[in-house]
């Protein structure tokens, strides 16, 4: 079998993993940098997911939802890098839970 | 063991310790490069899946321009790190318990041999389509029109390419239009605004600058 390629299921784990990864990452972190990159993990996973079922079911669409993920998530880190920085210019401190001024 | 199996575990792991990795760094520098050494293994993932066009935008796009935005601020930022400062916040057990709960969830519920992978053609991803009628004359004399379609084998890039510009083309188009409205959020909330007080003491080299536009403006004037 000179061409066998890793399977689905093995894609689906790999996947996963890099996933869980990424959401401990958001809930236990305190830097918000950090956050915003194991936010960036978790999509990354979700497009591994897409492309592995596009070749699964030998289908274009899995890979145009990649692309439009990858467009969203730019945009997503300069927004979100924007407020971090105007945030640090307020409170002189880029920790989740120095931003809680709206926790009545 | 297959080549390209050798090269999936080898780069799975590497991706996977990695991203632990990212995580797990005190300083957010080293977070962001071995965040960068997570994307490029994943193009390899991609490239690997016969995705070579997302593989290489990837590349492009998460190594080349998020990786540089995130270095940029990082350094802009530039936090003074105490050694005994705090990494985790309170929340932490919690998180922990439910990536750990995340985890087994996939697991249990992607179990090897869920999907049987057919014999995979991946022809579809390399192909783009053309549709166009013909006329079809049945058995009993009836003449009917018949949408045919015609593929074409090319590569991945042509195919994705054909595909976002015309199946896809209005989320295309909602997708540059989020692009400029993420632009100019960016930019005026990354803006700094000098209040009454800084603008009193803003340094010399910028008072400079004001004065030597009024200058020129009242050589123009005059």
């Amino acid at each position: 079998m000179p061409d066998a390629i890793p399977s689905t299921e093995a894609y689906l784990m790999l996947s996963g993993t890099l996933f869980a990864v990424g959401l401990v990452g958001v809930i236990i972190r305190r830097n918000m940098i950090t956050v915003l990159m194991a936010v960036e993990l978790m999509m990354n996973a979700v497009n591994i997911n897409l492309v592995a079922f596009s070749h699964r079911f030998a289908s274009l669409e899995g890979q145009i939802f990649a692309i439009f993920i990858i467009t969203v998530a730019a945009g997503e880190a300069a927004v979100g890098l924007a407020i971090i920085i105007q945030l640090y210019r307020l409170k002189s401190s880029i920790n989740v839970d120095d931003a809680r001024s709206l926790n009545g | 063991m297959s080549p390209a199996l050798l090269v999936f575990a080898l780069v799975g792991t590497v991706a996977v310790a990695a991203s632990i990795l990212v995580v797990a760094m005190r300083n957010p520098v080293h977070s962001a490069l071995f965040l960068l050494l997570t994307f490029l293994c994943v193009a390899v993932l991609f490239v690997m899946k016969d995705a070579e066009f997302v593989g290489a935008v990837q590349v492009l796009v998460y190594a080349g321009g998020i990786m540089v935005l995130f270095l940029f601020v990082v350094m802009l930022i530039n936090v003074r790190h105490l050694p005994d400062e705090r990494v985790l916040s309170n929340f932490w057990k919690g998180g922990f318990a439910v990536g750990l709960a995340v985890f087994i969830l996939f697991f249990t519920l992607v179990r090897p041999g869920v999907y049987h992978d057919p014999v995979s053609s991946d022809k579809a991803l390399r192909s783009t389509y053309t549709y166009r009628h013909r006329k079809v004359k049945q058995p009993d004399g009836t003449v009917v029109r018949k949408l045919i379609r015609r593929g074409k084998v090319v590569g991945n890039s042509e195919a994705v390419g054909m595909a976002l510009y015309t199946d896809y083309l209005v989320p295309f188009e909602v997708a540059s239009l989020f692009l400029l409205v993420a632009m100019i959020g960016a930019i005026v909330i990354g803006k700094r605004e000098l209040s009454a007080i800084e603008e009193e003491n803003v340094p010399a080299y910028m008072l400079e600058r004001v004065e030597t536009e009024h200058a020129v403006k009242g050589g123009m004037g005059a």
